[in-house]
């Protein structure tokens, strides 16, 4: 599966990158994790906010750091 | 990469089994409450007791004289530090539960569509309420406007959001009282619906950069989570750790340097300088103020104590204004989307009306 963390680079999404990385590394999901930062194709995702997550195209949380717990659900929904 | 048609059923999944939780859910919200009432009732009897307390502390327990400069300074500092922590934490809990009522889609998807003067309004109150953090005015931004947000509207959010926030109305009113945080909201809030009221009658949606207005964006990109209530108060004890966590060595500083003034600084000090009879300080402030990147947290404490120097109110107001609202980042975050003709034409539209509420205060008070 795909996963993109779109966010320019604020702390935020620095930490939603790392935790998201986190939980593939544990969890050993057939992942992987891309980080957008270009405002111009973060934009074209249609989010309105960021640190935002995406698996497979999906938008699955937007404008907040997930919790550890979420980003799991979202990797075992997406299997 | 799975294939689109695996996925709704995967959706479906959590839901159903969410479902069996509901009973367990309300007993979590039922336990959330049971911590949080007792810390209310312990957070009332603390704040009540806080300026007898600074008064104990200054001349019982460290022995200073009444009168001295340094008693004053210390006074100032045991009182004015926790009650401005407190009303901290209780307002950023309060205002993050608010918070997660709205989202910035919904905001969206209110702004969408309407007319130009009530879109302002709407826009600069809802700029108050929906989380909003700098770093993500540009998606933002975008998704305003290529949602069919009039770019007017899309300003008057995007002015009050930033400059309404619930750290500087808390440090208002806990060092100036009711009136002047109520002063500051209604003016701040009158300049973003005027200030975007101007932008949109100005047409300048050529001003935009190229690609901002070929994006389709793809409104609505997530469905709407349902929270609980034990959610919404999860999300206020999160903003606390947030906020408060970030702010609160600013809110020191901040009230040291002004525990300091108030000390040393002679009585009618600042008169001369930002007072009422030297016109020019309105301008002046603004000019210093803008350029300035500093959270309210720091920079109010240090100008209540100028004001009791003798420091004109409305020269102070604009000079919180200024640093509050209008950021140089903030300025290099929208070059990415407006044309720097824009970008001038909302820092000047902005800046000229903090100058007027700056006169204003100055010869109403």
């Amino acid at each position: 599966m795909d996963i993109k963390v779109l966010g320019p680079g604020c702390p935020k999404c620095q930490q939603t990158e790392k935790l998201v990385k986190e939980v593939v590394a544990e969890t050993g999901a057939p992942a992987t994790v891309e980080k957008v930062t270009d405002m111009m194709a973060i934009a074209g995702y249609g989010v309105f906010g960021t640190p935002a997550v995406m698996i497979d195209g999906e938008v699955k949380c937007v404008g907040k750091v997930p919790k550890k717990d979420d980003i799991k659900k979202w990797l075992a929904a997406a299997k | 990469m799975k294939t689109c048609d695996s996925q709704p059923c995967c959706t479906v999944i959590p839901d159903t089994g969410g479902r069996p939780d509901v009973p367990d859910e309300k007993f979590k919200t039922l336990r959330y409450l049971m911590y949080i009432a007792p810390m209310l009732v312990l957070w009332w009897l603390v704040y009540g007791q806080l300026e007898n307390f600074s008064r104990v502390f200054t001349y019982g327990i460290l022995h200073l004289q009444t009168g001295r400069r340094l008693s004053g300074a210390v006074e100032f500092f045991v009182f004015e530090a926790p009650k401005v922590l407190m009303l901290l934490l209780l307002v950023v809990f309060g205002v993050g539960i608010v918070r997660s009522f709205f989202t910035p889609e919904k905001t969206r998807a209110i702004l969408a569509g309407k007319r130009e003067s009530i879109g302002n309004v709407l826009a600069a109150l809802l700029g108050i309420v929906t989380p909003f953090c700098s770093c993500s005015a540009v998606p933002l931004f975008i998704g305003f406007v290529s949602t069919g947000v009039p770019l007017g509207v899309t300003f008057s959010f995007l002015i009050s959001a930033p400059m309404i926030n619930e750290v500087a109305v808390v440090l208002l009113y806990g060092l100036f009282g009711w009136k002047v945080a109520a002063i500051y909201i209604s003016t701040g809030l009158v300049i973003a619906m005027i200030a975007g009221w101007i932008i949109g009658k100005l047409r300048m949606e050529g001003y935009l950069e190229d690609w901002v207005l070929q994006i389709k964006s793809g409104a609505g990109g997530m469905a709407e989570e349902q929270l609980t209530w034990a959610d919404r108060i999860q999300y206020g004890i999160d903003a606390i750790r947030d906020i408060v966590g970030k702010v609160w060595p600013y809110v020191l500083a901040g009230i040291a340097i002004g525990a300091g003034i108030h000390g040393y600084v002679p009585e009618g000090f600042m008169a001369s300088i930002m007072g009422k009879g030297a016109w020019w300080s309105v301008p002046l402030a603004v000019l210093i103020g803008v350029p300035m990147y500093s959270n309210a947290a720091g920079i109010i404490p240090i100008v209540q104590a100028l004001i009791e120097k003798g420091a004109a109110l409305g020269t102070v107001l604009a000079f919180m204004m200024s640093v509050i609202g209008l950021s140089f980042p903030e300025a290099v975050i929208l070059r990415k989307v407006l044309k720097p003709r824009l970008i001038a034409v909302f820092f000047g539209v902005v800046a000229f009306g903090i100058i007027i509420v700056g006169y204003l205060f100055n010869i109403l008070m």
